[in-house]
């Protein structure tokens, strides 16, 4: 859809003024253009905030007294009334501001902020931001602004010469959408191939077998139709909220699809993989704190006897690909929006964040639609930074992973967990049930075309006609505002059910939680950002910051006045009904009418093929490396190992609510890399919960099975090095796969995606670990012209584990010489896709492959001996394998270790760097006083358990196989060598 | 008894823990209430004897953080909360609410000048949002609020504008001559100085020592678990708590 719209350009407006404010500093922006850009000659840059009024009645004195007392800091800054603050200069000058229909958050604060100070209401305020150049050429700056600051998109900017400036003329961009809102019939009785055609023009995603199927219905419910006045035809109204309730992104046709499967000789026919393997798995575990799985926009386990614990993890890739900061912010707050969305409605206590990216140190061509990705990073990483820090909702877990593979789609995966009273007033708080005669309420935001063909477009590959209206901006404070509210609304018993609007918007909130009774939906009810949305548009459009609540007509007074006092805007857009039917309707005419029943069930189940053969697991011959001291550092430093601290992760406030027990970093120094996190959601209970991940693609360039058994064993053991119940868990799996671009790339994805699936079901059954929730995201493929890239297959999997007692908590850092340190369970060859490889840049191998009998006992063990108080740091062995672990945890602690190899249980392992370099799965390092030598050998008794090597000292000294030192130096040397990667990325001028 | 309100709404987001802090200390009745009830019910005031700003985005900081809520209290509550003052009450803002305490003119309202601006806090000197634990130097002060920190204090920072600024020379030689400034912290380089404050200074009250704003959240160090050392089997000699407490103890002393 475009917008078409009337941009107004002139340099002086009635009822408009530009008021600027200033003159900041930049040097970060200085310091970005040299190293992101390698442009030289910039001396300076300063910035000035500009805002446009537009209302009546604004006197000269309204305009000195908002520039001294609104908008200007009168201990730093200056402000001009339309006149330009900036003089002549030797250099160039931009301005950028929002294209029209772009959520403008700052200018929204702006309008509240002035009926505040003069009580006067504006029409609209703007804001846009002028960006001073020293020392370089128009078009250079042109450049900078394109490349650094601005995305196309969504931005428009102008550039001027400083030795000649005298201002900018005035935009306002205002959205003007010269179309009367109608509502259309489509005529479906045409040729396959015009079926499809339709299905293409209007971007609804559908294959000719769900097109003939939309066809059918509509034929076949003729004269029913026609009692209501309705045509044979599908309105479209009727077409958009079938494509999108079907949408893969909803509907996940491929995990419900029937797959014929070939592995080898052998052959089988899966039935949907979503019952078989993860709600197969979680049925047959049947643990006895799942709450509510599967079925809400978070899965629900028991916490204690009084509360519950949610979590849902969302990805938020194609709109992170468009507008990286715009698509992670949204990603962000709308995974908010599930938690917040479930049962009636839980408080969010933390957000987890794990991105994939392409290499920030790519140097090659940035093909079309795409971004470098270290501007990905750095987009990403803000819109995270506001959405996170502004909820008010602590980050405590993530990761960033590197593969050049993700520069055609990055993956953004984002969660958020939340916890409400197991019961209020006598009803299950996870429980939600419109009624008949509820009203259905539309809260929060107010509709505009952002985001509309969202879920449908997240389903197809990105190419040149991608829709720019699938970006949208999110705003934190909007939200918390209205989440505010609605966690009020839930304890004074107002909500009867409650559910976000995402992907599909209303159509898909509404056309959900009236599924069993039916909804009657008034279309020019919802309050609109500005006129001329066609009825269809409203009903999809994916305008944030919205929820949709069901609430009895004798509640409504009162829900309305809570609103009102959180000055949050809601308003009544229909009503539950019991006629089972989705009935939408645009001043007072029907616009569509579609039976429940058909719009949840009536998309014909999928079929596809998929194929596997195992791959050669042999070894290449290399030579081991001759200098281990040097080479560990290397290793330290790799994108996949190194500290992503400064860069990254101190910019997310880890610690509002106060209830983060273990943070993001431990240590001496607060800079070791945490296995997890650990919240205590209560204040008045010790009890805590665990939070941990695990993600490692790489093992999918061999087997996905091993890719998936790997991830979900990382994020266990990441669980239970910090004191995570093994036995009491709860798993999220997140798939982000590829199809390829023709049907054999679809083959061979679809038989990985099999084999991943089997490897879920295997692990999860055996490690007793439930699965709540999930999601996927099929088509992470790109392709323009010649490039093509797809995502390696990835599972990110995430845990969360409940902890009996915070002040049992163990962290990865050495805690004090003298201890000893053990490394728990068998070091293999296993080579196949590490890190070490990857360094090596060696192909082949064979892949680590988890062994979960004794895996699980080892986790039970180590937990036992955790609430004995016996462990001093407990950490997972993973990337990098053992020496990387072991340099973790002595720096981290500050003391040295000193290690032999030859101590280290081990089969197959005849050179040092088959000890120090595999990584064999669930293996963890720990160190113990040396009087409890004895409990832990015999807590380990059955165990693959070893005394490895003893802290000690300021280095790190490894004894190789042959008795000779291997490794010798210093922790802080270690430290640095892990630490300098990704230092470039930080924002300080240094 | 000892009212407390701590105010929530626009953004505010540190009202949990800020609540729990109060109630640690003491306190027996703390309210969370929002902004708008304040705003349409002028009398409200009268029913606390402490008021807190907590942390938070208000108005997501949009046009410089603070500045949007403080006008909404100098605009529609400017004589009620003068007669809070004048009757001796205490407020305190942390973080956010410390930017809206300066933006307001509430601190350090020299000569009891009130309402008018005379320092700010402005964008860390990292140009970045600041997330991490620092150390705090007690100075002897007139700030009720933090009375018997005797020994450095260490708390969570998570700003990105905390970079105290002053309008002048002579404000900052008055700060420290009227024992103003009750926490700074222990170093002036970054990150121990994490926002590039001038004079290191963390925190400062008005000279009356009842209203106190500072950048660190006492309200995140309120038991030793809370410490990124503890499983070090570190133990703080002091925590945030004590700046409760000795709110609480203030008003029990004067007004019951």
């Amino acid at each position: 859809m475009k917008l078409s719209c009337r941009i107004e350009w002139c340099g002086w407006m009635e009822n408009v003024h530009k008021i600027e404010v200033g003159i900041s500093n930049a040097d970060g922006i200085k310091k970005a253009i040299l190293t992101d850009l390698g442009i030289k000659g910039v001396t300076k840059v300063e910035v000035i905030n500009v805002y446009i009024l537009e209302g009546v009645g604004l006197s000269d004195e309204d305009l000195t007294f908002l520039g001294e007392e609104l908008f200007s800091d009168p201990i730093v800054e200056q402000y001009s009334i339309d006149k330009p603050l900036k003089g002549k200069f030797d250099g160039s000058i931009a301005e950028v501001g929002y294209k029209p229909g772009v959520t403008d958050n700052v200018g929204k604060t702006t309008v509240e902020a002035v009926k505040d100070a003069l009580t006067i209401e504006l029409n609209a305020a703007y804001s846009l931001k002028q960006y001073i150049f020293y020392g370089i050429d128009v078009k250079t700056a042109d450049i900078i602004v394109r490349d650094l600051l601005a995305n196309e998109l969504i931005e428009r900017w102008n550039v001027k010469k400083g030795q000649t400036y005298t201002g900018f003329d005035i935009f306002v961009p205002k959205v003007k959408l010269e179309k009367e809102p109608t509502v259309e019939t489509i005529d479906l009785d045409v040729s396959d191939e015009d079926l499809l055609k339709i299905s293409h023009d209007r971007v609804l995603a559908l294959n000719l077998e769900e097109m003939r199927a939309i066809k059918d219905h509509f034929i076949s419910t003729k004269d029913e139709r026609q009692k209501l006045g309705l045509t044979q035809n599908p309105t479209d109204v009727e077409l958009e909220c079938l494509a999108q309730t079907w949408s893969e992104h909803c509907k996940h046709k491929i995990f419900n699809a029937l797959i014929e499967y070939n592995e080898g000789d052998k052959r089988e026919t899966i039935d949907s993989l979503f019952k078989t393997y993860i709600k197969g798995a979680t049925d047959k575990i049947n643990s006895d704190y799942l709450v509510s799985v599967f079925k809400d926009n978070a899965g629900v386990i028991q916490f204690n006897e009084d509360y519950t614990v949610c979590m849902k993890v969302e990805t938020h890739n194609s709109p992170t690909a468009l507008d990286p900061y715009g698509g992670a912010l949204t990603g962000i707050v709308g995974c908010n929006r599930d938690p917040a969305g479930t049962g009636k409605g839980f408080k969010l206590i933390f957000n987890t964040d794990v991105f994939c990216f392409g290499s920030p140190f790519y140097e090659g061509e940035i093909p079309p639609r795409l971004f470098h990705p270290r501007r990905v990073l750095k987009g990403v990483h803000k819109g995270i930074i506001d959405g996170g820090n502004q909820s008010g909702i602590p980050t405590v877990n993530g990761s960033l992973y590197f593969d050049k593979r993700f520069s055609g789609k990055p993956l953004v995966f984002c969660g958020t967990g939340g916890i409400a009273p197991t019961i209020i007033d006598h009803e299950p708080t996870h429980e939600k049930k419109p009624k008949i005669n509820d009203l259905a309420v539309m809260v929060g935001g107010r509709i505009g075309a952002d985001g509309i063909h969202g879920a449908t477009f997240s389903s197809l590959e990105i190419n040149e006609n991608s829709p720019a209206t699938a970006v949208q901006i999110g705003s934190p404070i909007v939200q918390k505002k209205m989440l505010d509210f609605l966690l009020e609304a839930r304890d004074r018993k107002l909500i009867n059910a409650i559910t976000d609007n995402g992907a599909g918007g209303l159509s898909s909130s509404f056309g959900e939680m009236g599924e069993d009774v039916g909804v009657r939906l008034d279309l020019e009810k919802p309050p609109l950002k500005y006129s001329g949305l066609m009825p269809w548009e409203i009903l999809l459009s994916e305008a944030q910051e919205r929820m949709s609540v069901a609430v009895s007509p004798k509640n409504l007074d009162k829900f309305m006045n809570l609103a009102k006092k959180h000055s949050v805007e809601a308003t009544v857009v229909g009503e539950f009904n019991g006629s089972k039917e989705f009935q939408l309707y645009y001043n007072g005419q029907l616009a569509g009418n579609i039976p429940m029943k058909f719009l949840h069930d009536g998309v014909p189940q999928k079929h596809m093929k998929g194929i596997w053969n195992p791959k050669n697991e042999s070894d290449p011959n290399f030579d081991e490396p001759k200098d281990y001291n040097t080479f560990l550092k290397e290793m330290l430093g790799r994108l996949n190992i190194c500290s992503k601290e400064e860069s990254i992760v101190r910019r997310y406030d880890h610690e509002v609510q106060g209830k983060t027990i273990i943070k993001p970093f431990v240590g001496l120094k607060h800079d070791g890399p945490s296995d997890s996190a650990i919240l205590r959601p209560l204040f008045k209970s010790w009890e805590g919960l665990a939070v941990s991940h695990g993600l490692c693609p790489r093992f999918s360039d061999i087997d996905t099975y091993h890719m998936a058994a790997n991830a979900i064993d990382e994020a266990v053991r990441n669980a239970v090095c910090t004191g995570g119940d093994p036995d009491y868990m709860a798993g999220l799996d997140n798939f982000c796969w590829a199809m390829g671009f023709d049907e054999k790339d679809e083959i061979k994805y679809t038989g990985l995606l099999v084999r991943a699936n089997k490897a879920l079901y295997d692990i999860t059954t055996h490690y007793n670990l439930p699965l709540i929730s999930g999601k996927d995201s099929m088509r992470n493929d790109y392709k323009i012209g010649d490039n093509a890239v797809s995502v390696p297959p990835t599972l990110m999997f995430s845990v969360i584990s409940k902890v009996p007692d915070i002040r049992k908590a163990v962290t990865m850092d050495v805690k004090n010489e003298g201890d000893l340190v053990y490394l728990l369970g068998i070091t293999k060859k296993e080579f196949g896709s590490t890190e070490y490889y990857q360094e090596l840049e060696l192909k082949g191998g064979k892949v680590p492959k988890v062994e979960p009998k004794s895996a699980i006992e080892r986790y039970r063990k180590y937990h036992q001996a955790v609430k004995k108080d016996l462990i001093e740091s407990g950490h997972d062995c993973s990337d990098g394998g053992l020496a990387v672990a072991l340099a973790e945890s002595a720096f981290a602690g500050a003391i040295g270790m000193k290690i032999n190899l030859s101590k280290v249980p081990a089969t197959n392992c005849n050179r040092n760097d088959e000890i120090l370099f595999s990584e064999s799965p669930s293996r963890l390092i720990i160190t113990i006083k040396p009087e409890n030598k004895n409990r832990i050998e015999s807590i380990f008794e059955d165990q693959v358990i070893s005394n490895i090597g003893t802290v000690i000292g300021n280095k790190l000294k490894i004894k190789g196989l042959d008795g000779n030192n291997i490794v010798n130096e210093d922790v802080s040397e270690l430290k640095l060598a892990w630490q300098k990667t990704l230092h470039f990325l930080t924002g300080r001028v240094d | 008894m000892v009212d407390v309100c701590i105010l929530t709404g626009y953004g505010i987001n540190s009202d949990y823990e800020s609540k729990y802090a109060f109630e640690l200390a003491g306190a027996e009745n703390v309210q969370r209430v929002h902004v708008n009830k304040f705003i349409n019910n002028n009398d409200l005031l009268d029913n606390y004897q402490i008021l807190m700003f907590p942390g938070g985005f208000s108005f997501g900081d949009h046009l410089g953080s603070g500045r949007v809520l403080a006008n909404k209290f100098r605009y529609s509550l400017r004589e009620e909360l003068t007669k809070y003052i004048q009757d001796g009450k205490l407020i305190f803002g942390v973080c956010n609410g410390f930017q809206i305490l300066v933006k307001m003119g509430l601190l350090p309202a020299l000569k009891a000048e009130y309402y008018k601006q005379t320092v700010s806090l402005v964008g860390n000197k990292s140009g970045q949002f600041e997330s991490r634990w620092i150390t705090l130097k007690p100075h002897d002060s007139k700030c009720i609020w933090t009375k018997g920190y005797n020994a450095n204090l260490e708390l969570p920072v998570r700003h990105g504008e905390g970079q105290f600024v002053v309008k002048n020379k002579e404000i900052l030689k008055t700060l420290w001559r009227v024992k103003m400034i009750p926490f700074t912290y222990t170093l002036s380089e970054y990150p121990a100085n994490p926002n590039g404050s001038i004079d290191d200074i963390a925190g400062i009250c008005d000279e009356t020592g009842r209203i106190f704003g500072m950048m660190p959240h006492p309200e995140c160090h309120l038991f030793d678990y809370h410490h990124p050392e503890w499983t070090r089997g570190y133990k703080p000699e002091i925590n945030g708590l004590k700046i409760f407490q000795n709110a609480v103890g203030f008003i029990r002393d004067n007004y019951e």
